[in-house]
């Protein structure tokens, strides 16, 4: 059965697999409605739906351009496989999230985003083109060039444009695999910003808050800068994973485990600024060295709720939510604070600039009222949520953060994505 | 520049076997029929790998083809697997001559005329691997799938010979029994999935026991024991049975 990272909503759907461009066309004649599933790494309702279709399959490298570090490649390679075979050659992805265990089309369709945005933006900056399959089963290339929109609509689009069969995406050329990290520490959130701007010329930047800090401390962070290192080391070993084997039960995470995880990480780190150098699994996805860390949340799942403010606005905004999230006693030992850059001209991309909470909540009673209650602050500074994390938001919050939504809705009936394209998500915001 | 050569290499396990050989730094021959539909499985392979990965067209069925074939790879392979198999339709194999034949001849006749050709070259040259992927079907007749029982179980038998014929020539000739297996092969059938094992999963087990020079191994390992106990049944009990 196919499921979405937080285990929740959990839908019996079926799954049927994309063997071929013919069996996905197969697939599309039928009066069914369709998503896109490519590794289930989004978080709610995105990827699921009555009916998906399992792209992981499409998952050949097609052509590689040594001289300009262009790949073409099917939608359902990872780009931890990308980055298995090229950075040792050299090479690395120009914009990654915080997972590489996720698909091509997957990355495209959330227009992901990472510790880099506010350098080099989403996903689609390094898209050159993408192939997609429409719901009369015809194929459309799509770029900058040619059929702009289609385009702007995909990437972000949730899948809700189309398959997503191949793409082509430039790397970065890299000299090392490893990373020089400034971590600085911060007292509260007055500093936290100030580190924010002080360290913007850095190209990768994020921070660890401790989202259940009150008084003084809140807003308390590890901000961790870096970039690569230049000393030519590209060799690249693998670590063996630690592994969750089973669903934790609810009591292991709780108000005061969460609390004792966030002091020890955050006093773990003992000067003000300290630098390190770091292999850059360890500083891009220090989660994925836990295979099935979801686990941790118990079998009821969790949510991961992230949002955006806009900057002028973001400091009066995340001080009130995080109040709001302290006093509450619910809180993740996973909260990620960033500072982003200008938005794109995609219709449903979620960053703009300005300051981005994420945070993981176990699912348990009280928490959709409070995250209700945290839509009302998001709205209220003119903030809004991220879909590819989202499996609960209502269609009016949705709404009031994407003005082009109106534009999106239309673009699908046009082409009637809307009666061949839909998940849980698309149907529950009637996008 | 070591070359190993996979036939039947549009298989699902032939492919899982083909990316284990070149991950770990082996040229390969790629040959099946209608063998421009590997190429982009090959491209994929040669960019993840850097690899030399040659795809040829090779008919089982046509025996007269063989010799030539074999006498063509240059440079000869250090070590060949067979991953040819046809499952068939056991009810039209019961109806139509051509079907059973067609079960018969690709998973037994084909290969074992195909094989005395690499034997020959690698008894000659006191070296080499064969590596032949049969099936725990091999192990006993049922009335389910007989055919492909009986072409496998007397493939099992060749390659039992071929280990004792080439054990002094200092070749080492390797069974591999696979039970369930997640392939386009038994796609559409209700396999239970704790039985069952992944395409890659078979590659590693294949891989491991060219390395340790095992005789006869099953994939899962569990699958031994059990056809163990499948085997044990006597056949008075067997006969009567449903699966």
């Amino acid at each position: 059965m196919l499921r979405s990272w937080g285990n929740y909503p959990r839908i019996d759907g079926n799954s049927y697999r994309a063997k071929s461009e013919q069996t996905v066309r197969k697939l599309l004649e039928a009066s069914k409605e369709y998503i896109s599933y490519g590794n289930g790494r989004s978080y709610g309702d995105s990827a699921l739906a009555e009916h998906m279709i399992h792209v992981l399959p499409q998952n050949y490298m097609l052509d590689f351009d040594e001289t300009t570090g262009v790949l073409h490649l099917q939608a359902g390679v990872l780009l931890s496989e990308i980055l298995d075979v090229f950075a040792q050659r050299g090479w690395f992805l120009m914009i990654t999230p915080g997972t590489k265990y996720i698909t091509i089309g997957g990355a495209i369709a959330s227009d992901i985003h990472g510790k880099n945005h506010h350098r080099k933006g989403c996903f689609s900056e390094c898209v050159l083109s993408f192939r997609l399959m429409l719901a009369d089963g015809s194929i459309v290339e799509c770029s900058r060039e040619l059929n702009r929109e289609l385009f702007r609509a995909t990437c972000g689009g949730m899948g809700l444009t189309g398959i997503i069969l191949d793409a082509r995406v430039r790397l970065k050329k890299i000299e090392s695999c490893f990373i020089e990290q400034t971590v600085i520490k911060t007292k509260n959130l007055r500093e936290t910003f100030e580190a924010f701007e002080k360290y913007n010329y850095v190209p990768y930047s994020v921070a660890w808050i401790d989202c259940l800090a009150k008084g003084k401390g809140l807003g308390k962070c590890l901000l961790m800068v870096g970039d690569f290192s230049r000393d030519g080391q590209l060799e690249n070993k693998k670590k063996r994973n630690l592994n969750i084997p089973f669903f934790f039960p609810p009591l292991v995470l709780n108000k005061w485990t969460v609390k004792l995880f966030n002091i020890l990480y955050y006093n773990k780190v003992r000067k003000k600024v300290s630098t390190q150098r770091v292999h850059y699994n360890q500083f891009f996805y220090p989660l994925d060295s836990i295979t099935n860390w979801n686990r941790i949340y118990g079998r009821n799942g969790f949510i991961q709720y992230q949002f955006i403010l806009p900057k002028e606005k973001s400091y009066h905004g995340l001080e009130e939510i995080l109040k709001r999230i302290a006093d509450s006693g619910k809180g993740s030992f996973l909260a990620v604070l960033k500072l982003y850059g200008k938005a794109n001209d995609n219709y449903l991309s979620f960053p703009f600039e300005g300051y981005s909470l994420s945070l993981d909540f176990k699912i348990e009673k009280g928490l959709f009222e409070l995250l209700d209650a945290l839509d009302e602050i998001v709205l209220k500074y003119s903030g809004r949520i991220y879909l590819a994390k989202d499996a609960r938001v209502s269609k009016e919050v949705f709404e009031a953060g994407y003005p082009l939504i109106e534009e999106f809705r239309e673009l699908r009936k046009r082409y009637k994505m809307n009666q061949k394209f839909n998940s849980a998500q698309s149907l529950r915001l009637d996008i | 520049m070591e070359y190993v050569l996979i036939i039947g290499a549009k298989s699902d396990i032939a492919k899982a076997i083909a990316r284990k050989w070149a991950a770990h730094g082996y040229h390969l021959y790629l040959a099946a029929r209608n063998a421009a539909q590997l190429e982009d499985f090959a491209k994929d392979l040669r960019i993840r790998t850097q690899q030399e990965i040659r795809t040829l067209e090779l008919d089982i069925l046509d025996l007269g083809s063989h010799q030539d074939f074999y006498k063509n790879l240059d440079p000869k392979p250090i070590g060949v697997i067979t991953a040819v198999g046809y499952l068939g339709a056991q009810e039209k194999a019961q109806q139509e001559m051509k079907e059973a034949k067609k079960i018969i001849d690709t998973n037994f006749t084909g290969l074992a005329c195909f094989l005395n050709h690499v034997a020959l070259d690698f008894e000659s040259r006191h070296s080499g691997f064969i590596a032949g992927i049969s099936s725990v079907a091999g192990d006993r007749g049922r009335k389910s799938n007989y055919f492909y029982g009986a072409a496998k179980a007397a493939f099992s038998a060749y390659l039992a010979g071929l280990r004792n014929r080439l054990h002094a020539s200092n070749v080492h000739v390797l069974t591999v029994k696979p039970g369930y297996v997640d392939t386009s092969m038994t796609e559409g059938m209700e396999l239970p999935k704790l039985l069952t094992a992944q395409p890659h999963e078979v590659a590693n087990d294949v891989f491991k026991a060219i390395r340790k020079k095992k005789n006869v191994i099953y994939s899962k390992w569990f699958w031994k024991w059990i056809m163990l106990i499948i085997k044990w049944i006597p056949e008075w009990q067997f006969k009567k049975m449903n699966f």
